[in-house]
């Protein structure tokens, strides 16, 4: 079966990719062996919120040159950056998902980082945020001094104690509440499951957000801030809008314990937007046994599609990191294991990992290793149509830098141009 | 260290995230379902501990594979499911359960006295008598019974021509086709001919899928041993594929006898396919070539089944549908049209069966299309009923939107 295209996983990188490819008119095979990290979003991009040696980012594209030549955006390259960055939000909002960015830019016109407030209370830095998410110019300053904290009666996944804590640490005086709703009490039916989504579904119907709004603008009265949950516009983020209308505070959502509502809203919609392109994507199918030849590779097979061949010009892995199953670790090697492409980690498993969980993890830095067109090598050979994009790709430690969605939508942008200018 | 699993069925792989629950239908639905991650993985450790974490409502579970194809760590959550139903449910299934279980005896039951059966089922005062003393809701249409089979028609008409055919295939026609619906196994009949592959039957028992819904274990398991038998004679002995037309019957004898039922068919299980991927193939590589006719018109919306979207095989029937000329093919999103075999027709179900399938319907509804492309017959039946749109296998477009003649001149065949 053949495609110009073969994009291995389903995750932002891999969407991001296909659909560039798709509208520019070639022919696109995703295949995608289960759900991704967007399910697990904060409803928040980040390209930069700080250099690899801790120093805060405050405009990622000044802070470009200060990263190390095997940084995926240095190889990209500050002009290219720039461009891919102007890109993102007409390119996103094409797909049907709108993002915004910090309320004052950067200089030239780049973004400035922003800050979200995480369900921690503290503030970390953004690029772009769904619509669920607010952006605050500076983490320093929240310009609000009452909170009104909402959670649904019985959510244990929003834990609004929390929120509370780190914002009265930044001297706003918070309140808490809780709301019953009668359609969500019928959830409580099932403790274990009532998360996010199932209350998403069922605020989903107009009765059940009027209900929700009018409740909470009663308790609203006299504060300046009210923070829901992520729970709202699953389908159609209008909901979110409409929230906001009703309710006299500024209003703010905050995300909850995975799966995220904002995530899988993206997830859906960029997927959606992929196929109406024409590209076909696969669902709950791994990508295995390939076959390299002369450092090409001439095909793919999946489980799911058994001895039939899948053939393209080029293929494209964008398989995750550990997290994703794109990266598995052994009691000795990490290793990327459907092509066994070469990867980079140091020999000593000690060092590895930090029994401190909540330490900054060496393992988060390890990565496939890749040219400067992010082409990778089987045995030290280069291998010349094959490209790897989003977290799976060495050189970075995105979740540390906070640059986990801008290396999978930069590299993505960057591949999918280079396949088209037949580079 | 430990590196491997200990289970075949990835519980221990879990990391909790509840995304199996946010794509399970039932969930969405039924608040008395306790959920894809607290059915499966959670609950297994509490099963494993004692038996008396059996939860009855498991049965709730409509067994889609929705959670499966989600789930970012390869937990075989339905499998968990429905092995946990068959060690430990103490629930004895009912005559109803029989019944809607046992879809060829009540073929062969109701076949003889067809058009009485036809019309008595569909009555209002019967429908009321099964509805109350049976818990099969009154709303639902019931699928026709035909009165001549499709095997009573091979053995008649087709049978003596396909020895003329040195390549052969062996047909799973499954019950549907046997008792319902006949025109979609002589439309499977006259393609493979057309394209140079004589058809064979064997002496095949249904697949079982509605047994292992509804707890008939033992029955389901001595099908999927029967039926595995009788294809490993045909497989291994003369190399030829088990070809079948539902891609429910085709999942089932592919993963559900090992997974579920504990059935080794690893010999056979890669012989066992769906006639669409079967076309494809022949047709990607060359071997076959499709002629179609000129002046054949449809608008056509896709429906994925469940069991197919598990199966990852939906592209075979998009890629052979949008081959046609003439016709404008629509991919519906994937959703489930919550029939799931015989579960959307049990009253305690019908409600949410209907909830379940409402965005399907509607989409179908809004598109308007000349008829709805299938590989399912129980989707099939609740697509029907729901919007009136009629639902088409996609062997029997091909039938009729293929020049069957130049098809077979194309192939050498005459
Ligand atoms: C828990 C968590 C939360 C995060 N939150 C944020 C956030 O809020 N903001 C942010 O900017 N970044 C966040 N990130 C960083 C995140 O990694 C990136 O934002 C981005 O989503 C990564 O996308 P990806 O396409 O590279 O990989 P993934 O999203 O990991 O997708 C990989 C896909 O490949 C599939 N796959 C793996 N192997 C195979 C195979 N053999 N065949 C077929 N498919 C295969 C997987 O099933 C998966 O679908 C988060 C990461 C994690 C782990
Ligand atoms: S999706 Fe998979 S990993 Fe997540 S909770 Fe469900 S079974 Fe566990
Ligand atoms: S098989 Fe379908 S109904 Fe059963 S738990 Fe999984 S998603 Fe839900």
């Amino acid at each position: 079966m053949r495609s110009d295209t073969i994009i291995i996983g389903g995750g932002l990188s891999s969407l991001v990719c296909g659909i560039k490819l798709q509208k520019a008119g070639q022919r696109c095979l995703i295949v995608s062996a289960g759900q991704n990290a967007l399910h697990f979003s904060s409803g928040a991009f980040g390209l930069l919120g700080k250099l690899p040696d801790g120093t805060a980012v405050k405009e990622p594209m000044r802070s470009l040159s200060f990263l190390p030549e095997e940084h995926p955006y240095s190889k990209i390259g500050v002009d290219k950056m720039a461009g891919y960055v102007s890109e993102t939000p007409a390119f996103f909002e094409s797909c049907g998902v709108r993002l915004h960015s910090a309320p004052i830019a950067g200089e030239g016109g780049f973004p400035a980082n922003g800050y979200r407030l995480t369900p921690l209370g503290s503030l970390k830095p953004a690029w772009l945020a769904m619509e669920d998410v607010t952006l605050l110019q500076s983490k320093d300053n929240i310009p609000w001094s009452k909170a009104l904290i909402v959670n649904f009666f019985g959510f244990l996944d929003f834990n609004s104690g929390f929120i509370a804590e780190g914002l009265s640490r930044r001297g706003v005086d918070c309140r808490v509440e809780t709301v019953s709703i009668g359609d969500v009490e019928n959830l409580r039916k099932n403790p274990t499951e009532m998360r996010s989504v199932g209350i998403a579904r069922v605020m989903g119907k107009e009765n059940n957000w009027k209900e929700f709004g009018s409740k909470v603008r009663k308790l609203s009265a006299g504060e300046d801030l009210v923070i829901l949950p992520e729970v709202f516009g699953l389908g159609d983020p209008v909901i979110i809008q409409w929230l906001r209308e009703m309710i006299p505070a500024e209003v703010m959502f905050v995300g909850t314990m995975p799966p995220s509502v904002p995530g899988i809203r993206t997830q859906m919609r960029l997927k959606k937007a992929f196929e109406v392109a024409g590209g076909t994507f696969l669902s709950g199918d791994t990508a295995v046994n390939p076959t390299v030849e002369d450092g090409y590779v001439t095909s793919i097979h999946t489980t799911n599609l058994g001895s039939i061949s899948l053939d393209a010009d080029n293929y494209v892995l964008a398989s995750g990191h550990l997290f994703g199953k794109g990266l598995e670790s052994t009691p000795s090697k990490v290793v990327e294991p459907v092509f066994g492409l070469d990867t980079d980690f140091p020999s000593d498993r000690k060092t590895w990992c930090d029994e401190d969980f909540f330490a900054r993890q060496a393992y988060d830095g390890y990565g496939v290793v890749c040219d400067g067109s992010f082409r990778p090598f089987i045995g030290g050979k280069s291998v010349r149509n094959l490209f790897v994009i989003g977290s799976e790709v060495g050189g970075c430690d995105s979740l540390y830098e906070g640059s986990g969605a801008g290396v999978a939508i930069m590299t993505a942008m960057s591949v999918a141009g280079n396949i088209l200018s037949g580079k | 260290m430990q590196e491997k699993n200990l289970s075949f069925n990835n519980f221990e792989q879990c990391i909790k995230c509840t995304i199996c629950t946010a794509y399970c239908p039932v969930v969405a639905v039924n608040p008395l379902y306790p959920g894809p991650k607290q059915a499966g993985p959670d609950g297994e450790r509490l099963r494993l501990k004692n038996k008396f974490f059996f939860d009855e409502n498991l049965k709730y579970c409509m067994n889609c594979k929705r959670c499966e194809v989600a789930c970012p760590s390869g937990v075989k959550i339905a499998d968990l499911i429905h092995s946990a139903r068959r060690r430990f449910s103490r629930n004895i299934p009912d005559l109803r359960d029989r019944l809607l279980a046992n879809t060829d005896l009540l073929g062969k039951v109701a076949r003889p006295v067809a058009p009485v059966v036809n019309s008595i089922v569909s009555s209002k005062p019967v429908k009321a008598v099964m509805d109350v003393m049976m818990d099969i809701d009154k709303a639902r249409a019931f699928p026709k019974y035909q009165r001549k089979g499709f095997v009573r028609w091979f053995k008649k008409e087709a049978a003596d021509n396909q020895e003329a055919y040195s390549k052969k295939v062996v047909f799973f026609h499954g019950c549907s086709t046997e008792f319902q619906h006949p025109e979609v196994g002589k439309a499977f009949v006259r393609v493979m001919n057309a394209i140079g592959f004589g058809v064979k039957l064997v002496d095949e028992e249904c697949c079982g899928v509605a047994m292992i819904s509804n707890g008939l274990w033992n029955q389901a398991r001595r099908h999927a041993e029967h039926n595995t038998r009788v294809f490993r004679e045909v497989v291994t002995g003369e190399g030829l594929p088990v070809v079948a037309v539902s891609s429910t019957c085709a999942f089932t004898m592919r993963d559900e006898y090992p997974d579920v039922l504990d059935v080794d068919n690893s010999d056979v299980r890669d012989s066992i396919t769906l006639a669409e991927k079967f076309i494809f193939e022949k047709v990607d590589s060359g071997e076959v070539r499709l002629a179609f006719k000129d002046d054949y018109r449809a608008r056509i919306a896709y429906h994925c089944p469940c069991h197919n979207e598990k199966l990852g095989w939906g592209i075979f029937t998009k890629a052979l549908v949008g081959m046609i000329p003439g016709v404008s093919l629509t991919i519906l999103d994937s959703h489930c049209c919550g029939m799931a075999g015989t579960y959307g027709f049990k009253k305690e179900n019908y409600k949410y069966s209907q909830e379940i399938g409402r965005p399907l319907f509607e989409q179908i509804r809004s598109l308007s299309p000349d008829f709805v492309c299938c590989e399912c017959e129980t989707c099939k039946w609740q697509i029907e009923m729901s919007t009136g749109y009629m639902v088409l296998n996609p062997i029997v477009i091909l039938a009729e939107a293929l020049d069957l003649e130049a098809t077979a001149v194309a192939n050498s065949v005459r």
